[in-house]
This record gives structure tokens, sequence and C-alpha cells, in this order.
């Protein structure tokens, strides 16, 4: 019997139901002490100094760090190439520049986390500020379309003449969509423990990569990549939030040289709502040009998002948009304005989340417009090649989503008509939205030893931020070893462990697994080579250089959202009664977590649909919306019957692992799921996210006819 | 430190008494976490929103990041290291059965929240969920899956890990006829 394949429970949980399994700022020290940031309160502005004499005489601190005794960084050194977006936001206290609301400006080291942060509060901070630029508009003078998105794609990307086909198709639809900031917030906030030992680095770090956070480190730190050390054995989620080091990682690090002892910062909701990045809000415009008998000819997406003054931070918010239907005109536009705002970066499916509501949203526009069914209306659109590339895809099989979803999700009882069904004050609606998400892989190594008594270990650098990885990789070890799970133990999130991609991009597993199978292969050629094991052990290394995929093949994942939602008739009030996503992802390692991980990016999605915004102060910068009072995330009783599934798929064009990763593409869709329920509920078209209930009340009623 | 700022305070964590003076300004959470080194309860925000620095104190279940120490003199906590002195508690198997968690950082919240939730239906206690308030009548056997959501409520999950958690809870709660767990 293989290892994969199989619903194993999670290798960690028993140490995580019983609070062994220790997170960043869980290790102990001795002699550790605490950072506590000070941060700026204007946007935009210069810092003239920090008056740090009133802190230093709180009993328990230790010393102040400002921008006149950090240690100089250095900018140019060689850090992960995955790493430039973060970069700047790193380069703590080297300048006097002021650039958002909430930059570090001073940090306080004490004894004891209360000193600290009494100490903190004791720092005066004298800054010039300036006029700051903090709301995001369209069509703004300022704004500029990128040479690359986030996905490497670019900010301009036209096929046929779209402008043109949509001014002439017979049927045109020309919509606008917005989406709010969201937080990843992760339950564990930000966090790392940095001890220095002469010239050699220790961080223990809430991150989803530790290798190349290690790399950048080195590089900004000028030291040897050998001499740090990133440890991330548990992290308490991440969602792309920790894919690369930010500012409280590099704090301690600064905060632990000044001291000369163990520095530990774990952020609060507050600190970590300007320091740690966020999903940027994003206007979006798509214009649809369709023949009266639903076929698409032309789609033109726009949108237009923020970054910060440090760097040219674009979503890929329209990418999906260019290979999700068949029609020969297609144009994407990504404006990106820079203001006064703390710095945007990944959120899970950062780009295809916000971009898929908004398209997916605008195909049951044009379903009801049409007069069509709107699992029909995609179905009729699907491409028999990448559109965009003109390439096979690889698998696709998103009409066996759709329509294995409409069978288990009862798709048939859905009257088209809006408003007609109720239950007493409730208006009842379904929605489907389509979904996909890129296949990424990325070259890793990995290393395999037994020892005499047989017993194996294998090592990747890589961090399980609550995916699953651990398990999954020791499933896959096992099956490459040809033994027991119960041989094998498996270490991960160490840098020294060797370089290993983040776990990011819903790529991780297949690109660890990838490279942990052929180290664990080629132990066992020279386990047999030799003849049997040596006294000493063996081991085996192993490198993927290649990024180990036939080229000419569009690789992705599809998925269909479907949703059962209620409105009530007088209050506005949402509520999600059912939910079911189904995945074509290829090979699924471990059905258990696979399923666990999807069902929480739809419950993310959820919460984007329908109550996560960060709200941008326009008068004073930052977010006004800054702990979890504010910024709403669904709770236990938000969230009723969700089920997600994955179809049975074998696809051996997508690398040695043969399946995608399942980590993103469960929040791509649903949000345009719930929302096109809520119209077939009421009427009502949901253009901004997330709903408010102010925006259904009374309209509710009022489509209904009832007043 | 000027002295009037500590005072000696008693309290019995996981069964073993500590007596120590106490900075008031501490919370039990980071005296549970930072001085006495029980890191199983989590600090997700320090605000009373999150629910995961949840433990049990004098049998109920308390935020520990909005508990100063010093209120707490002469009472008892059970942390998640100290819910079962002999292994492991059957919700804790629960949820590794039904996979209630991922990065788990909520988990041991999540956890201590639900044998106290539990401890509330096994008394009689309703929630805002419960039908007719007046006339309540909760047993923990029986309890509704709406009825575990709406308790659990004060406990978030980034992860998403709530059916799951729902499906752990109900696991144990069914087994309760005898008031076993
Ligand atoms: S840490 Fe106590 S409720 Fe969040
Ligand atoms: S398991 Fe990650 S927050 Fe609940």
């Amino acid at each position: 019997m293989t290892s994969t394949n199989q619903a194993v429970t999670r290798l960690d949980g028993p140490d995580k139901v019983t609070g062994r399994a220790r997170y960043a700022v869980e290790y102990g020290a001795n002699d550790v002490a605490y950072a506590w940031p000070v941060q700026a309160t204007c946007a935009r502005g210069r810092l003239d100094r920090a008056e740090t004499d009133a802190a230093l005489a709180v009993p328990g601190v230790l010393d102040v760090l400002t921008h006149e005794n950090v240690l100089r960084l250095h900018a140019d050194g060689e850090i992960s190439p995955a790493h430039m977006g973060a970069l700047p936001d790193l380069l703590l206290l080297q300048s006097k520049d002021l650039v958002f609301r909430g930059q570090l400006v001073a940090a306080v080291i004490a004894e004891t986390p209360e000193a600290a942060r009494e100490g903190a509060a004791a720092v005066v901070v004298v800054t010039e500020a300036e006029h700051a630029r903090l709301e995001l508009t369209v069509g703004d003078d300022e704004a500029i379309v990128p040479d690359i998105t986030n996905d490497l794609s670019p900010g301009h990307v036209a096929r046929g003449d779209a402008d043109r086909d949509f001014a002439d198709a017979p049927v045109r639809l020309d919509t606008t969509y917005s989406t709010a900031a969201n937080f990843a917030m992760p339950m564990e906030p930000h966090a790392a423990m940095a001890t220095w030992d002469g010239d050699r680095l220790t961080v223990h770090a809430s991150d989803q990569g530790p290798p190349w956070t290690a790399m950048t480190l080195a590089g900004l730190l000028g030291l040897p990549p050998s001499n740090v050390e990133v440890v991330a054995e548990y992290v308490g989620g991440g969602f792309g939030s920790k894919a690369a080091p930010r500012p409280p990682i590099m704090l301690a690090v600064l905060a632990a040289r000044l001291v000369g002892r163990p520095v530990k910062v774990a952020l609060n909701r507050q600190q970590s709502t300007s320091l740690t990045t966020y999903r940027g809000p994003s206007r979006q415009r798509i214009r649809i040009g369709a023949g009266t008998d639903g076929r698409i000819s032309s789609v033109i997406h726009e949108t237009t998002g923020q970054t910060s003054r440090l760097t040219t931070y674009a979503d890929q918010t329209v990418s999906a948009t260019r290979l999700m239907y068949r029609a020969e005109h297609c144009r994407t536009t990504t404006n990106v304005l820079p203001l006064d705002v703390p710095t945007p970066a990944w959120v899970r499916a950062p780009g295809e989340a916000p971009g898929m509501f908004a398209l997916e949203s605008a195909m049951d526009e044009l379903a009801v417009q049409l007069g069509m069914d709107p699992i029909e209306l995609r179905v009729l659109n699907e491409p028999e090649t990448d559109p965009e590339s003109g390439l096979p895809f690889t698998s696709r099989n998103l009409v066996s989503c759709l329509r294995i979803g409409a069978e288990r999700f009862g798709w048939s009882d859905r009257r088209p008509e809006p408003g007609a069904t109720s239950d007493g004050r409730w208006r009842l609606g379904m929605g489907v939205a389509a979904a996909t998400y890129p296949h990424y892989l990325f070259p890793s190594t990995a290393t395999a030893r037994v020892d005499s008594a047989h017993r194996y270990t294998v090592r990747i650098g890589a961090a399980d931020i609550g995916t699953g990885a651990r398990t999954a990789l020791h499933q896959i070890a096992a099956d490459a070893l040809k033994v027991p799970m119960s041989d094998v133990r498996i270490e991960l999130g160490r840098a020294s462990h060797g370089s290993a991609p983040f776990a990011g991009g819903s790529m991780g597993t297949a690109s660890w697994g990838a490279a942990i199978e052929s180290a664990c292969r080629e132990l066992r050629r020279r386990i047999s080579a030799g003849g049997g094991i040596p006294d000493e052990g063996l081991e085996a290394g192993a490198e993927t250089l290649e990024v180990m995929t036939p080229s000419n093949f569009s690789r992705h994942a599809y998925g269909a959202h479907f949703a059962a939602v209620r409105v009530d008739r007088d209050t506005g009030e949402v509520q999600v009664d059912r939910m079911l996503g189904v995945f074509a992802t290829g090979r699924i390692i471990n059905p258990l977590t696979a399923k666990s991980q999807a069902v929480g990016a739809m419950i993310m999605g959820m919460g984007m649909a329908l109550m996560e915004a960060a709200e941008p102060d326009t008068r004073f910068g930052g977010f006004v919306t800054q702990d979890l009072a504010g910024y709403h995330v669904p709770a236990h009783a938000d969230v009723r019957d969700i089920d997600a599934m994955f179809l049975t798929e074998e696809d051996p064009n997508l690398g040695p692992i043969a399946g995608r990763g399942v980590g993103e593409i469960g929040i791509v869709g649903t949000a345009a799921a719930i929302t096109n329920a809520i119209h077939n509920a009421t009427g009502i078209r949901i253009k901004d996210l997330p709903v408010r209930a102010e925006n259904l009340l009374l309209r509710v009623a009022v489509k209904a006819g009832e007043r | 430190m000027n002295t009037d700022t500590r005072s000696m305070v008693r309290i019995t964590v996981n069964g073993k008494v500590h007596e120590q003076q106490i900075d008031h300004r501490s919370t039990l959470l980071d005296l549970l976490r930072e001085t006495l080194r029980l890191t199983g309860t989590k600090k997700g925000c320090d605000h009373g929103q999150c629910g995961a620095c949840t433990v049990l104190v004098d049998g109920q279940r308390v935020l520990s990041c909005l508990k100063l120490v010093v209120t707490l003199d002469d009472a008892s906590v059970v942390t998640i290291e100290g819910l079962d002195t002999d292994g492991v508690h059957p919700l804790q198997e629960a949820f590794v059965a039904r996979d209630a968690l991922q990065c788990g950082y909520c988990t041991p919240g999540q956890v201590c929240s639900a044998i106290g939730a539990m401890d509330e239906a096994r008394r009689g206690w309703p929630s805002l969920v419960t039908p007719d308030l007046a006339n309540a009548e909760v047993e923990l056997s029986t309890l509704s899956r709406e009825e575990i959501r709406e308790r659990m409520s004060g406990n978030l999950c980034r992860c998403g890990a709530y059916p799951s958690i729902v499906d752990a809870i109900e696991d144990v709660a069914r087994q309760d006829a005898n008031g076993t767990v």
C-alpha cells in the first residue's frame, strides 16, 4: 500500500493540539529582551529626531533603537529575487524619509514586554509632516501602467482589437467593480526572535520561506549566507503576508545587534496593519462583447490599484481574464497609483481573487442580459486551447467542475428570476462562479539519510504554515523510499536544510515533493549499490535545477464555486447557507488536509465577500480598521455547510508530483459565487466588496416589489 | 521599579502553585507565555478579540489576555498543557482525527474554549440561539451544530477549520450521555 493519495491525519496534529508545537517567539533563550516599535504618526514627511531620554529612564528599558544607532544595512546586497518588492520596507531606520503612517521610527528594547511598551510610549518623535496623498482614484495623472505585474505579465496586454470589436458587438456589457483592501491577518501575528553569536545570526521567525529569508537577511547584513540560520518550524498562518521577510523580522535582528542579547518582536494587530502588507484595493472595469447567442468575441478588463512610495507593486488582477473564456479579442490593462500608504503585497491569490470576483460577476450579468443559464454561458465559451498563449491545456476540466458541482449542489432547483424564492423574511438565491489559478513549480533541494538501524530522516528547508505540507511530504518520502511512514522522520522549516522555495503561489508541495522524491530515490539507489547500509549510514541529496515540466502546455488549476444564500428582506443581513467548491487540481497527495485547505480558502473568500474591509484612513494615513473588532473575519457562526471536492485527474504534464497546489484556488471564485447568489435572491447586483448591509437595506424589499 | 507596582500573587497553574511578585500590568497570558514558559496558550490579538488565549480559570473559560494576574490571587488556572494529566483529552484526539486544525495557532484556544462550552451546556446554560430561552432545555449530548457554532464564535480561526472543529466537538459531545468527558 502506498502512503500517498490517502487521507492521513496531520503529522503535527498531536503537537498542535497539546500546545507542544513551538512558534517563532516561543523558544526559550537566556537573557531575552523585548522590542516594541515606535511608529510614525504622519503619512508623509521627514523624521527630525527621536528623543529617547524619557524612554531610557523607564525601569527595565535597555536601549532605544533609532536611525542614529542602527546598524547600516547593505541595500545592494544579494537578496532572494522573490524579495525585491519587500526590500525597501526592510531597510528599517536607514532613511529619515517618512512615506506612510505606521512606518517604524524607533523601537524600545527592554527586559519585559511591559517595560518595552511603556518605554515606547515615552519616546518623543519629532517629524516634519507634509501633505500626503491617501485616496485611490481612477484616471489619476500620476497612475502608471507598470512594465510587469506580480505574475510577471505586462501591465498592458492585447490580442486582436478588443476595443473595436466591443464597439460593434451585438450584445455589450460595460460594468465596474471594486474590492476593498484586505489583510491576511494570520492568527499568529508576525513575530521573530533574533539571536546573535558573534557574526552568526539565528532567527526564529514566523515566515513562509526560511531559506530565501536567510539569503535576504545575509545579503542585507553583509554576512556570508551560511552565517544566517532561519527557523520556522511552526508558523501560525501567513497567507502570503509572511512569504517575504517583513519589518518585524529585521527589527528583531537590528535590536538584538544593538543590545547584544536575544530579542523578541511580536507585533500586535494594530502594528501589523501597516508593517506586514495587505491586499490592495481595486477599481475594475470590465467590458464584454458577445453575439446574441452568447458567444463572447471580446473582453476588456482594466484595473486600478495603489502602491506605496517605496515600490511599484501591482497584483495580477486581470491575468485570469486572458485565459478563462474563448474571446478572439482581449485587452487587459493594469494601472497603479503611488500613494503615501503602506506597501501592498501578496495575500492569498493576489490578483486572481479580486479579479475573478469582477470577471465572474460580469459573466453573471451577461447571463442575465442574455437570458441564459450562467453555467451554460460558461460552457458555451469554453476554449479548446489557452486563448492567451494558444498552447494546449495540460488538463482543464472546468466544464466537469461546473457540471458535477451543479448536480451535487442541486442547481436545477434554482429559479433564474431574481427574488423568486423566499422563506419568511428571507430571500433565497443560488450563485455560481468559475475559478482558476496558475500551476507554478520552482527548483528545490532536499536530503535523505538512513542510519544503520534503517531509520530514515528527510530534510527540507520549506515551512509548513498550516497547509499540511509536513504530512504530504512525509507521505511522498515514504513512498519514494518504499517504507512505511513510521520509518521516516521529516524535518523542515530550517534554512540550513538547503534552498527551497517559500510556501506560496500554491507551488510548495509539488516543488518540494519533487526534490524529496529524487533525494529518496537516490538514497535507495545508493543503498542497493552498496549492498546495504554501512555503520555510519548513508545520505543522498537532490537539487531540482530545472522547472521540471515541458514548456509547451498551459498549466492551471480550475474550479467551480456554488453558493446558496439568504438575505433578510428588512435588515439586509446576508447568510451563506451552503457552499460547494469543485476543483480540478491534479493528483491529491492527502485528501484530508487538501480538503481542509480548500474549505479554509473558501471561508476566507466568504470573508472577502461579506465582511473584510481594510478601510483606509484618508485623512491621516494607514488604516482605520486596525484590529479584529474593526476588521471582521468569518467566525464559527458565519460558517454553515461548506464542502469541497476534487476531481480525479491524472495529468502527466504537471511535473513529478503531478499535483497542482490547492492553497489558493479555493478563494478565487468564492466571492462572485456569493454575490451572484445575492443577485439571484434579491435582484441587487453587488458591485463593491465587501457587501454591506446598508447597501442591501430597503433595496431588497423594494426590488421585490413589496413597498 | 517602584515596589508599589508589584504585588505578591499566589496562583495555581495546572496544579502547580506559584507564588511570586507580579507586575500589576502583567496579563495572565504574558505570565503563562513569558514567565512560566507555558507557550501552548497563544497570543492572537492581546485584545479579547480572537480567543487564541482561552484558558480555564476556576473551571470557566476565560480570555487570558484580558485578565491581569494581580486579580487572580488564589485562582486555579488550567491551560492546554494541563487538560489531561494522563495523556490526551478526548477532544484533542477528536481534533486530530477530524483535521480540525491547519496552522494550529488557534487550536489550543479552540480546545480550551470547547471544553468550557461543553461544561456550560452540561450545566444547562442557554445561548443566543437556544429556542425559548425561558424554558430552555439544553443538553450537551444533543447540542445542535448551530448551538456549537454560536458558543464557539469567540474563537477565530483564520485558516477556516471551523466545520471540522464543530465536527470534533460534536463527536465528543455525543458521547456525553453520562458526563464521562
Ligand atoms: S489573544 Fe486574547 S482574545 Fe486574542
Ligand atoms: S488552525 Fe490556523 S488559525 Fe485556526
